[in-house]
């Protein structure tokens, strides 16, 4: 009887299984295009949350997509996922990495299975055979930017504090890479260059620190908005004017709204944007099924002024609300 | 005379030799590196108010948060044995509560705030609450039991707000974070003081310093006279709940934005620190928070030294981690036993000496 029972369970077991197979099998015949994206996690910032919001967007059912998503930002969390999505078989994966090492021996293992990568947001240092084409900021180019507009002040002297992002990320790097030009030509002097990563409260810690030393400074360069908004709560205690008319020139990074309200206030002077809204460009190159000529495609990225900016750049351009 | 020479041997403040030994070293090493580390002055703010200003009121003032949490932190440890590693976690979805009901209203007034505060004390004492079941009830081990809420909290924070920062501007909420016109004494340091005030006061109209110390020696013991243990410990997280919420909207109000994955990040290995600094033990039992509280102030001090010393902010965990392990082992009760003994071996031979010295 005990017997009978358990040949029973496994019966049902296996039929059930068959089930699941045969529906998994179905939902392959659907013509559908697998996506896998893995991606930092959206909670991460105003930035990531549109750029998640685009990606599912873009890559929904109704324009043909079979969407898989994975958010971390652990690298090592990354990796694992890309795997999975590797054996999962995907058709294309995208990837915005958490660090740009470590991501040869996935990318291989995408290639021999098959599965086509696309980089957003964030490159990797990997060999370009690697992977089809990569959609992103040119974090170096915003920062160029904005050190450019910095230097069309031409303040009588620039004495800097800045305060950095996560080391090691792409965007600290590449906004970081134009400054450190200028303080190595001596063009500007740096007060103090810390990182805050990504933290607002490290980065008013770290101002509260320059004004408590008694040390003079005109530039606020904070690699984004978050820790330029810590930064401006700890001058606002002390009593050091800012904006426009005030004597710190403050820039931010990423064209939140909020950040954009304050420029247009003229309490802030700079805004660099960083452009969230690859889904488009890569869904085209995937649809196309042509590999583009430079594997390297620059979103194009606007910086903008407190003393031209308009309610309108604010609603087109600002991310979050 | 004999007992009080003791007792100054072994530490004269008892409990608190070790982190007042720490305040009293850092407060050296920057009179020697940079007397002008200390100084005071008056500033106006850009609201145009007279403030304080200086590296101690930074220090007083950006501790506020991790002293709250290490108030409640003491209370828990003392009753469970163990520590709740989930506050930053619990901090961020109680500051994202906080934010979502002022953005709720269209317009922000006392009242708003009053009761965006009460909403996130609730939801910060059930989270304490769930904690505490598991703690209390489950006898799940306190490090194993909040890692669940430690993992998943901010992701829970990150649902209330989504993922934009949200900012709030008010008045009103600058005033919480920063300065109430007219008072030059950061808000935050009020706002621990009331809650130390209410500790002091918790425990001298009821008996919960006795039951939890009871609880926290022996559980069983305490229990056969009488003392609930299972709510003595569910009591203990639900505070920590309210210091939790406390010390969350007192971040969210600093900036008036939700960074919920930042908001006191990494803030709970400071707190239990601060507990350990303070000279509790981190077993259970006996506890002390004023110890608590100094230890707080002991870390932010160190941070704030090693960033005024221009330490990259990337070394400044491993600069802090060597002083904290050289506490942390000083007031170790190994150590402790052995320098008393070295002690009381000293003044046997001095006294030998003297007695010698005396006959001849």
């Amino acid at each position: 009887m005990r017997k009978f029972r358990s040949l029973l369970l496994v019966g049902l077991l296996v039929v059930s299984c068959l089930f699941v197979l045969t529906a998994c099998g179905k939902d392959e015949g659907d013509g559908k295009i697998k996506v896998g994206v893995v991606n930092n996690p959206p909670s991460e910032s105003g930035y990531r949350e549109a750029n998640v919001k685009d990606m599912e967007k873009v890559f929904s059912e109704a324009n043909g997509y079979e969407l898989k998503t994975f958010y971390s930002d652990k690298n090592d969390a990354q990796l694992q996922a890309a795997k999975g999505f590797i054996t999962d078989g995907v058709d294309y994966l995208l990837i915005s990495a958490a660090e740009t090492t470590g991501w040869d021996d996935v990318l291989k293992e995408a290639k021999d299975a098959g599965v086509k990568v696309y980089l957003f947001d964030r490159k990797i240092a990997v060999d370009e055979s690697l992977y089809e084409a990569a959609v992103v900021s040119d974090m170096a180019k915003e920062g160029d930017t904005a050190v450019n507009w910095l230097l069309s002040l031409n303040l009588p002297e620039y004495k800097v504090i800045h305060i950095q992002g996560a080391m090691g990320s792409d965007a600290q790097i590449g906004r970081t890479g134009a400054l450190d030009a200028q303080f190595a030509s001596g063009k500007m002097t740096k007060i103090v260059q810390q990182t805050a990563g990504w933290d607002e409260a490290e980065a008013k810690k770290i101002v509260e620190s320059v004004i408590n030393s008694g040390e003079d400074f005109n530039v606020i360069y904070a690699e984004n908005d978050g820790m330029a908004r810590g930064a401006v709560a700890a001058l606002d205690e002390a009593g050091i004017t800012h904006g426009v008319d005030g004597k710190v020139v403050i820039i931010g990074f990423d064209c939140n709204k909020w950040a954009l309200r304050e420029l247009l206030a003229k309490k802030w002077n700079y805004d660099g944007q960083c452009s969230p809204f690859q889904a488009q460009i890569i869904s085209d190159l995937i649809k196309s099924g042509k590999s583009p000529a430079n594997k390297m495609i620059i979103n194009e990225e606007k910086g903008f002024d407190a003393k031209t900016i308009t309610q309108g750049d604010i609603d087109t351009y600002g991310l979050g609300d | 005379m004999e007992n009080k020479r003791k007792k100054f041997l072994s530490g004269g403040l008892g409990q608190l030799t070790i982190p007042l030994i720490a305040i009293a070293i850092l407060v050296i090493f920057n009179l020697i590196r940079d007397p002008g580390f200390f100084g005071i002055g008056i500033s106006h703010n850009n609201d145009g108010n007279a403030v304080l200003s200086g590296n101690i009121i930074t220090i007083i003032n950006g501790a506020s948060e991790l002293a709250i949490l290490a108030m409640g932190m003491t209370i828990v440890t003392a009753a469970c044995g163990g520590q709740d590693i989930s506050v930053g976690a619990a901090a961020a979805i109680a500051g994202s509560v906080f934010v979502k009901v002022l953005k709720s209203g269209s317009s922000i007034s006392v009242g708003t705030v009053l009761l965006a505060f009460a909403f996130s004390c609730v939801v910060a004492m059930i989270f304490g609450a769930f904690n505490g079941s598991l703690v209390a009830i489950f006898r799940i081990q306190p490090m194993i039991a909040t890692l669940i809420l430690y993992t998943c909290g901010r992701s829970i924070a990150y649902w209330i707000n989504g993922g934009a920062t949200p900012t709030v501007d008010s008045s009103i909420i600058k005033a919480i974070g920063g300065f109430i016109p007219g008072i030059p004494v950061p808000t935050p340091v009020f706002i621990v003081l009331l809650m130390a005030i209410l500790f002091k006061l918790l425990f001298r109209f009821t008996s919960l310093e006795l039951f939890t110390q009871s609880v926290g020696i022996n559980g069983a013991a305490a229990r056969l006279n009488g003392i609930n243990p299972t709510l003595i410990k569910l009591v203990s997280f639900i505070i920590l709940g309210v210091c939790v919420s406390v010390s969350g909207c007192i971040g969210v109000s600093r900036l008036g934005l939700i960074n919920h994955e930042t908001l006191l990040l990494d803030i709970e290995m400071d707190a239990i620190l601060a507990v350990a600094i303070g000279g509790n033990n981190l077993g259970g039992g006996k506890f002390r928070i004023s110890g608590s509280i100094i230890g707080a102030y002991v870390i932010q001090m160190l941070t704030i030294t090693l960033y005024a010393m221009k330490v990259p902010s990337t070394d400044v965990k491993a600069y802090k981690a060597i002083v904290i392990i050289l506490l942390v082992v000083i007031g170790s009760p190994v150590v402790k036993a052995r320098f008393s003994k070295l002690m009381a071996r000293i003044s046997e031979n001095w006294k030998k000496a003297t007695v010698k010295g005396a006959e001849e």
